[in-house]
C-alpha cells in the first residue's frame, strides 16, 4: 500500500519497530516511511503507542527491535551519538515542557547556544525571527508562566524549529489547550506544513488531520492497522477497528 | 505475527552484543582505574617516612582486638541513643512544622513559639547545647529529674535536631501544590483532615530522603555525648587509649560507626532513587 509514488528516498524509515515496557508490548512490528516534506499524522486511541513511537524516533526510548533510519543512516545503532541525531530533529510535547526559570528568548536560544555553539547575538536574532514567525516576538522577555497555554505551545514550537531541524515531531500539541487556543497552534502547524517542513504529529483533531496530512496512520494496540491518504483512512476506512475509532470520535 | 512468537532479529542481537561489550568495557575501565588509584595511594602512604610509627599507634591489630569489646559495648549506648533520639526528633519536628504552618490569628502564639524554638536551637552549636544541658542541669540538683549524663546528652541532641527536622518537614508541607488542598477542601474535608490525609502523606514522602540523610548525621553526632563523659563508643575508645597512648581504639570506633552509617546511606540512596522514579510525573 504505497499511495504516493515513492520516487524519493524516505527521510525517515521505520522498519519492524518493537518496544515493550516490562511485559507490555507497546509497539509491535511498526513500519512507517516519511518522505521529505511529507506530513504524517498518527491517530489512535489513548494508549495505542503514538507517544512511544515519537519518543523512539527521537531516541528518547531504546527500542527492543527494528531499525529506524534518518536520511539513510541507522540511528538505532548504539554506536550512533544520540545527541547528534536529536540535534537534527525537533520535538514538541503535549505539556510544552518549557523551562520555567528561563525567559521565552532564553528557552529558544538555549540549544543553539549550548549545543550548536552559535554566538549569543546570532542565536538571539535567529530566535527573535522564529518568535516573530510564531507571532510572539513581543513576549521574548516574558517568563513561560506569564503566557497562555497556546502561547507557551507556540514558544515550544519555536524552540523546536530554531535549529532548522530536518524533521519535526509533535505529540498531541493541542491536547492540553483550551478549545479557543487550539486554532492558533494548528494554524501555525499548517503554515509550517505549507513551507515544506517534514513532520510527524499525533493528534485527536480529525478535521485538522484531514486537512494537513499526506498520510494518516491509525495505531491500534501498538500496531499500524491502516495507513494511507486521509481521504482513504478517514473517509472510507477498510478496517472495522478504524471505523469504530472514528465513529466514537464523531459522536 | 503474534507478539508471543517474537524473537529478536539479527540486527537487535548484534546491538545487544555491542551494548554488552560496552558495559563490560566500562566495568573493566572502572575496575582498573580504581585499583590504580588505590594502589598509588597505598604505596604513597606505606612508603612515607612516618608510616611505621603511624601503623603502630593507629593500626595495631593486637590493640584493636583487645579494645574491641569495650568499644562495642560503648557503641550499644550510641545505638540506643540514636533510636530513641530519632523517634523523638521526628515527633517533635513534625509537631513544630505543623504548628508553624497553621493559619489564622488564633494560632499566632503557636506559630511564634515554633519559630522562636527553631531559631534558637538551630542557631546554637550542638556541642554548646550538650555542655550547657549535660553539665548545667545536673548541677541544679533538681528533685525528680534524671541526672544521668546520657539523658541530658539525648535531650540536647533532640532539641538541636528537631529544629532542623521541623524545617525539612515545613519545606515538604509547603511543596505540596495548593491545588491539592483546594481539591481536598472542595470534597468537604476540613483543614485538619486535609493536612492529615492529603498534605502530610505527600510531604512526608517527599522529604524522606533528606530526613534519612539527617539520620545518618545523627548516628555520628550521637558520639558527641562523649564530651559529657557518658561511656559511648568514643569515650570507651578514649579510656582504652589512656593506658598506653596507642590510638588504635579510635580507629576501631571509626570503623564501627561506618558499619552503622554506610548501610543507612545506601538505603537513603535507594529510597531517593525509587522516589525519583515515581516523582518525575507529568505527561510527555
Ligand atoms: N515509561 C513507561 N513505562 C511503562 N509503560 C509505559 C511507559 N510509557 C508508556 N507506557 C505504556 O505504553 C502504552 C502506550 O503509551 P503511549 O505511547 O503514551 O500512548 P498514546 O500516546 O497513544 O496515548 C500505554 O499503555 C502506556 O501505559
Ligand atoms: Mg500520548
Amino acid at each position: 500500500m504505497t499511495p504516493r509514488p515513492a520516487h524519493e528516498a524516505p527521510l525517515l524509515s521505520v522498519r519492524g519497530l518493537r518496544k515493550s515496557f516490562g511485559d507490555a508490548v507497546v509497539l509491535d512490528d511498526v513500519h512507517l516511511d516519511v518522505q521529505p516534506g511529507e506530513c504524517v499524522v498518527l491517530i489512535g486511541a489513548s494508549g495505542s503507542g503514538k507517544s512511544t513511537l515519537l519518543r523512539c524516533v527521537n531516541l528518547l526510548e531504546q527500542v527492543d527491535d527494528g531499525v529506524i533510519t534518518l536520511a539513510g543512516r541507522d540511528i538505532t545503532d548504539p554506536r550512533v551519538d544520540a545527541d547528534e541525531v536529536r540535534a537534527r530533529m525537533g520535538i514538541v510535547f503535549q505539556a510544552y515542557n518549557l523551562f520555567p526559570h528561563l525567559t521565552v528568548l532564553d528557552n529558544v536560544t538555549l540549544a543553539p547556544r549550548r549545543v550548536h555553539k552559535v554566538p549569543r547575538a546570532e542565536a538571539e536574532s535567529r530566535a527573535l525571527a522564529m518568535l516573530e514567525r510564531v507571532g510572539l516576538a513581543d513576549r521574548a522577555r516574558a517568563r513561560p508562566d506569564d503566557l497562555s497555554g497556546g502561547q507557551q505551545q507556540r514558544v515550544a514550537i519555536a524552540r523546536a524549529m530554531v535549529n532548522s531541524p530536518q524533521l519535526l515531531l509533535l505529540d498531541e500539541v493541542t491536547s492540553a489547550l483550551d478549545p479557543e487556543l487550539v486554532g492558533e497552534v494548528l494554524d501555525l502547524l499548517r503554515d509550517l506544513r505549507e513551507e515544506g517542513m517534514t513532520m510527524i504529529l499525533s493528534t485527536h483533531e480529525m478535521g485538522f488531520a484531514r486537512n494537513v496530512a499526506d498520510t494518516v496512520c491509525f495505531l491500534d494496540g501498538g500496531r499500524v492497522l491502516e495507513q494511507g491518504p486521509p481521504s482513504e483512512v478517514l473517509g472510507s476506512p477498510r478496517e472495522p477497528r478504524t471505523r469504530q475509532f472514528l465513529s466514537r470520535l464523531v459522536s | 505475527m503474534p507478539s508471543g512468537a517474537w524473537a529478536p532479529s539479527p540486527v537487535e542481537l548484534e546491538r545487544r552484543a555491542y551494548r554488552r561489550s560496552r558495559t563490560a568495557r566500562s566495568a573493566a575501565v572502572s575496575a582498573v582505574s580504581t585499583v590504580v588509584v588505590l594502589g598509588i595511594l597505598a604505596w604513597l602512604i606505606t612508603h612515607s617516612e612516618g608510616w611505621p610509627r603511624v601503623q603502630e599507634t593507629f593500626f595495631s591489630w593486637d590493640k584493636a582486638v583487645h579494645s574491641f569489646p569495650a568499644v562495642l559495648k560503648g557503641l550499644w549506648l550510641n545505638i540506643r541513643l540514636m533510636l530513641i533520639c530519632g523517634v523523638s526528633i521526628l515527633a517533635l519536628g513534625l509537631t513544630l512544622a505543623i504548628m508553624r504552618t497553621l493559619r489564622g490569628p488564633i494560632f499566632f502564639p503557636l506559630r511564634l513559639l515554633s519559630t522562636v524554638y527553631v531559631d534558637l536551637f538551630r542557631g546554637l552549636p550542638l556541642l554548646l547545647l550538650l555542655l550547657l544541658l549535660g553539665l548545667g542541669v545536673p548541677a541544679l540538683r533538681l528533685a525528680n529529674v534524671p541526672t544521668e549524663l546520657a539523658f541530658w546528652g539525648a535531650v540536647a541532641i533532640v532539641l538541636s535536631y528537631s529544629a532542623y527536622v521541623a524545617e525539612v518537614f515545613r519545606a515538604g508541607i509547603e511543596s505540596v501544590h495548593p491545588s491539592q488542598r483546594a481539591a481536598s477542601r472542595a470534597l468537604g474535608l476540613s483543614n485538619g483532615q486535609t493536612l492529615r490525609h492529603v498534605v502530610l502523606p505527600q510531604a512526608v514522602r517527599r522529604v524522606t530522603p533528606p530526613l534519612m540523610n539527617d539520620f545518618v548525621s545523627l548516628q555520628k553526632d550521637s558520639g558527641l555525648i562523649a564530651v559529657l563523659g557518658a561511656t559511648d563508643a568514643i569515650r570507651a575508645a578514649q579510656i582504652e587509649t589512656a593506658s598506653d597512648f596507642n590510638y588504635t581504639p579510635y580507629v576501631v570506633a571509626g570503623v564501627l560507626f561506618l558499619c552503622l552509617t554506610i548501610p543507612m546511606a545506601r538505603l537513603t540512596d535507594h529510597v531517593a532513587r525509587k522516589q525519583g522514579w515515581h516523582g518525575a510525573g507529568g505527561p510527555l
